[in-house]
């Protein structure tokens, strides 16, 4: 066994391998040597030991074999043991390990010792990794060290405090009246850890807040005290006094003074002193005048002290040094949401940010760009922007995107502007670019039908140039098979014309189709494309059908199916080709996260108004194959007129298509979907009665009676009494209840179960009677439609 | 509050570890990998903010640092600590640092790491700032090196010994004797 080698000696042996494998090897060595000394009962070299051990530790070596050493060594009445056990705790335990509750009784003792630097070891291990147990046990003693008369431990135990009301909320009682005295010490380190610990119960406890309101003006005092004493050298920081304390304090001002009248009022003054005397050359300077900005903008101060704190942060934003103008674009983004104007002022420099090479600057600014894009300045902020987007650093381009894509639809002032707008995006950043974009564009595309030549002219000539950012190519396969025609004209007012023939498109989608950079669903949208421009162009037709014959053995089963279908359009059903690849009806814009539900409820409507024009399909672009197959359905539907064949279409859409095409040709049936309404049937001196009618097969219907009572007196044995014609044979359920709380309180319900052979005869007479305030009432009321019959 | 105060050198080395919040060994050095990565990559005129690492936890927290020669200093710190006043507490650590190891340089932070712990225990306790006054933190930490000196032990023993000889008064010894006919002169021993 090598004899214990002192610390320094193991780090140069260390540092003297050559290569990773020599340092594994002296390490694993050192660490034999050690476990071997702790197994030892005892040695002279054991500080020594613990220090090797935390050396390695921190190369990233497995240390845990030494905790029960940290354990034992925090135990040893030596001063030098008891150092270096106490931060082999801090390092290798916390509160999940067995062996940190060892060590609570250790700490416990420490607390009450002689020596002050024995007692501070301990406060500072409870304050690094204390459990709320031990929080719990050693509160009491910490709250006694905090009245102590040595302000070296006042200040720890003050820190320690902080720990153990993070640890344990309900303990802030505990301390808050000795964090009250420590006030008027005079020790900054005191201060200083008096006034973290009410800024940690203040912030847990709003009663504990309203109390230390009273200590308002004793904080402006001190600072009063600090800002204008006169130099001091022991607190001096580049001429300010003790900048640190000042933070702080201001920061506590600001906690108390929020939301609350009196307490700014006693703080305007000074706030005004220290905003104006501050130095602010030295970084030091800089920090009090930041956080007095802060503390204004937060409180309720009069509006001069506000102007004061902006115009402050616009001279950060200009200064040269790049640390004070992150802080000042820091603090103006938690402020543009309340003082929007001011910040407007800085928008030039703001702007300029963007460009600067610094990534921390650059993110910032651009938070704040986008935060104060408006109606007004959207044009020259987006160009901004959009030269930003072309050179921003990788991590901010997704997050640029997307702020981009919602400022411009909050406010474009011109739907070509925001289609030009999105076309840039998606050539600049298109690979970072969400996936709801695409269909959101495809939307905004159909809306602007105007600008349908202009558009499919511009998207034409992006795929041309670069077919690897999968969002542009989709959007553009779509638009060129949609508008094909409209780009074969030739003409176009808003752009400069180009000849494009037939072959010269379908090549541009056959390249997309064949290129292994195309996504599946890209392939799929350009062998759509290709398709709908069958009806569109009129030479090139067999081209066309060679294509899609050719992809109707293509391995990804997706492709295969439409070329499949696209292939049967063209032999059985050539007759519908042109219904089927019509021109799509412009977009619905829906919310996100739009289902099958909506839909069919609004096709509903347009049943229910018995107009057999062409239903409101709503095509879902995610999902071309259900297009089709709506497509499909409509095309049934010109030649069928019954509108209910689209509700029956709509229905049977779920993601599976194969089966569904038979089912669709084959489905004539609609299927009732309306919830049964409710009808009123009788309403008289405040006692209401309404119907509702459930078929359940074509003899026999469930009919539910619902009364209610909107008088201001209870109604008791409340019947109904039902007759019906000879031919309908009648079935009373038990009634829910006999009475009626006043004023809607609650219902009563009866069901009816009626048989009959023809809908014609069916009649219903019923009788009321309730007794309300004392006496009895009677009526009968006549039921001659039945609703959903 | 600060949530760990790490510092490496150039080449991604660490020299100090200080996590004020339980996280796995691995995790730690995964932690130290990637703030060396993201720190190494700044150029040296810009500011010394960092966001975005995505380990220590979270959108709060900030990256802190200050690049001196061969060491980089980085504070993870949250939104409750002014950003500047960090930058200083930074500067006041090294500072201390200087006045106790006489010139400080890497080699110093490298031999006597436990020492460096002891240091940054005046400055930074529990998470949070506890004292800033330079000439404060060095008293404390001298007072209490010299306690752990007077403990002694073995390696101490040498020195309490030629301590223990300097202080010896060695009685007055008489220059000259003179004691009837005889007369010695005692040579004079110099102080050791």
């Amino acid at each position: 066994m090598s004899p214990s080698v002192p610390l320094q000696e193991m780090i140069r042996a260390i540092r003297s391998a050559r290569t990773q494998c020599e340092e594994r090897g002296v390490i694993q060595r050192e660490c034999a040597a050690i476990r071997a000394q702790f197994r030892q009962a005892d040695n002279g070299g054991r500080s020594h030991n613990l220090a090797k051990l935390l050396y390695v530790h921190m190369l990233g070596y497995p240390a845990h074999f030494g905790q029960m050493e940290c354990v034992r060594m925090i135990a040893s009445p030596r001063y030098s043991e008891k150092r270096v056990g106490y931060l082999g705790a801090m390092m290798l335990l916390d509160e999940k390990q067995d062996a940190s509750l060892l060590i609570t009784n250790s700490i416990k003792n420490d607390l009450s010792h002689s020596n002050q630097y024995v007692q501070s070891l301990a406060l500072c291990t409870l304050a690094c990794m204390g459990s709320a147990e031990m929080c719990r046990d050693l509160a009491p003693e910490i709250d006694r060290l905090l009245r102590a008369s040595n302000s070296y431990i006042k200040k720890k135990a003050a820190l320690c405090a902080v720990h153990i009301v993070r640890k344990v909320h309900e303990l802030g009682e505990l301390f808050a009246p000795a964090a009250r005295s420590l006030l008027t010490e005079k020790n900054h380190g005191v201060l200083h850890g008096a006034v973290v610990l009410i800024i940690e119960l203040c912030e847990r406890n709003p009663e504990t807040l309203e109390r230390f309101r009273k200590t308002v003006p004793d904080l402006v005092q001190i600072m009063k005290g600090l800002v204008l004493s006169g130099y001091s050298p022991e607190h001096d920081v580049a001429g300010i006094s003790d900048p640190f304390l000042q933070v702080r304090i201001l920061r506590l001002l600001r906690i108390l003074g929020h939301n609350n009248e009196g307490a700014s009022d006693a703080m305007n003054d000074l706030l005004a002193q220290v905003a104006t005397n501050t130095d602010s050359t030295k970084t030091v300077g800089n920090a009090v005048l930041y956080e007095t900005v802060l503390t204004v903008l937060d409180i309720k101060s009069e509006s001069g002290l506000r102007v004061l704190a902006v115009n402050i942060l616009g001279r950060f934003l200009l200064n040269n040094d790049r640390n004070i103008r992150y802080i000042a674009m820091t603090s103006l983004q938690k402020i543009v949401g309340t003082d929007h104007n001011a910040v407007q002022r800085h928008r030039g420099t703001i702007v300029d940010c963007l460009k600067d090479q610094d990534a921390s600057v650059k993110r910032r600014a651009l938070e704040l760009s986008l935060a104060l894009v408006s109606a007004t300045n959207v044009r020259s902020m987006m160009k901004e922007l959009l030269i930003f987007l072309s050179s921003c650093p990788q991590e901010l381009k997704s997050h640029a995107a997307s702020g981009i894509f919602n400022a411009a639809e909050r406010y474009a002032p011109s739907q070509r502007w925001h289609i030009d707008t999105i076309l840039h995006v998606l050539t600049t950043a298109g690979g970072d670019v969400r996936d709801e974009t695409v269909p959101n564009l495809i939307q905004l595309i159909t809306n602007a039908s105007e600008l349908h030549c202009y558009t499919v002219h511009k998207l034409y000539r992006a795929l041309l140039l670069d077919i690897s950012t999968q969002s542009l190519v989709q959007v553009a396969c779509w638009c060129i098979g949609e508008y094909g025609d409209l780009l074969l004209r030739g003409e176009c007012q808003e752009t400069e014309p180009v000849q494009v023939t037939e072959d010269d498109v379908l090549d541009a989608l056959e390249t997309v189709l064949q290129s292994h950079m195309s996504s599946p669903a890209t392939r799929g949208f350009a062998l759509t494309a290709t398709m709908k421009l069958s009806t569109r162009i009129t030479d090139n037709v067999d081209r066309i059908r060679s294509v899609v014959s050719i992809y109707g053995s293509c391995i990804d089963v997706e492709l295969q199916q439409r070329a499949v279908e696209y292939n049967a359009l063209f032999k059985k059903y050539d007759h519908m080709r042109a219904a089927v690849l019509e021109r799509m009806p412009v977009i619905e814009k829906n919310s996100p996260g739009h289902t099958n539900g909506e839909s069919m409820g609004e096709v509903k409507e347009n049943q229910a108004s018995k107009k057999p024009t062409e239903p409101k399909l709503l095509p879902q672009p995610a999902n071309q194959v259900c297009d089709l197959l709506g497509l499909l359905g409509g095309s049934e539907e010109t030649l069928q007129p019954s509108p209910s064949t689209a509700l029956g279409l709509l229905t049977n859409t779920p993601s599976t298509a194969g089966g569904n095409l038979l089912d669709l040709l084959g489905d004539l049936e609609p299927e009732p979907l309306t919830p049964a309404p409710l009808v009123p049937v009788y309403d008289k001196d405040g006692v209401a009665l309404t119907l509702s009618c459930e078929k359940q097969s074509d003899t026999a219907m469930t009919v539910t009676l619902t009364a209610s009572n909107s008088t201001d007196s209870d109604i008791s044995s409340f019947t109904l009494q039902a007759a019906v014609p000879k031919s309908v044979k009648l079935n009373m359920n038990a009634p829910s209840g006999d009475s009626l709380p006043a004023r809607g309180a609650a219902k009563v319900t009866q069901m009816v179960v009626l048989n009959y052979q023809n809908k014609v005869n069916l009649k219903m007479k019923i009788r009321i009677s309730y007794s309300s305030r004392g006496s009895t009432f009677q009526d009968t009321v006549q039921i001659d439609t039945f609703p959903g019959l | 509050m600060i949530k760990s105060i790490l510092i490496f050198n150039n080449h991604g080395k660490p020299r100090l570890i200080r996590f004020y919040q339980y996280f796995a060994e691995d995790m730690q050095q995964q932690i130290i990998r990637e703030t060396f990565h993201l720190v190494s990559k700044r150029d040296d005129n810009v500011c010394n903010f960092l966001e975005g690492g995505s380990l220590i936890g979270g959108s709060d927290y900030k990256l802190i640092y200050r690049h001196y020669a061969t060491l980089y200093f980085v504070f993870c710190v949250d939104s409750s600590e002014s950003e500047l006043g960090i930058l200083d507490l930074i500067q006041v650590f090294v500072e201390t640092l200087d006045k106790c190891f006489e010139n400080v340089c890497e080699l110093d932070l490298i031999f006597h790491m436990d020492k460096v712990h002891y240091i940054l225990q005046e400055v930074v306790m529990g998470g949070m700032v506890l004292e800033t006054n330079m000439n404060d933190i060095v008293a404390q930490v001298e007072l209490q090196n010299r306690m752990e000196k007077s403990e002694g032990g073995l390696s101490a023993a040498p020195a309490r010994a030629v301590s223990a000889v300097k202080n010896m008064n060695l009685p007055e010894m008489p220059r000259n004797i003179n004691i009837g006919d005889i007369n010695i002169k005692v040579p004079s021993l110099s102080p050791f």
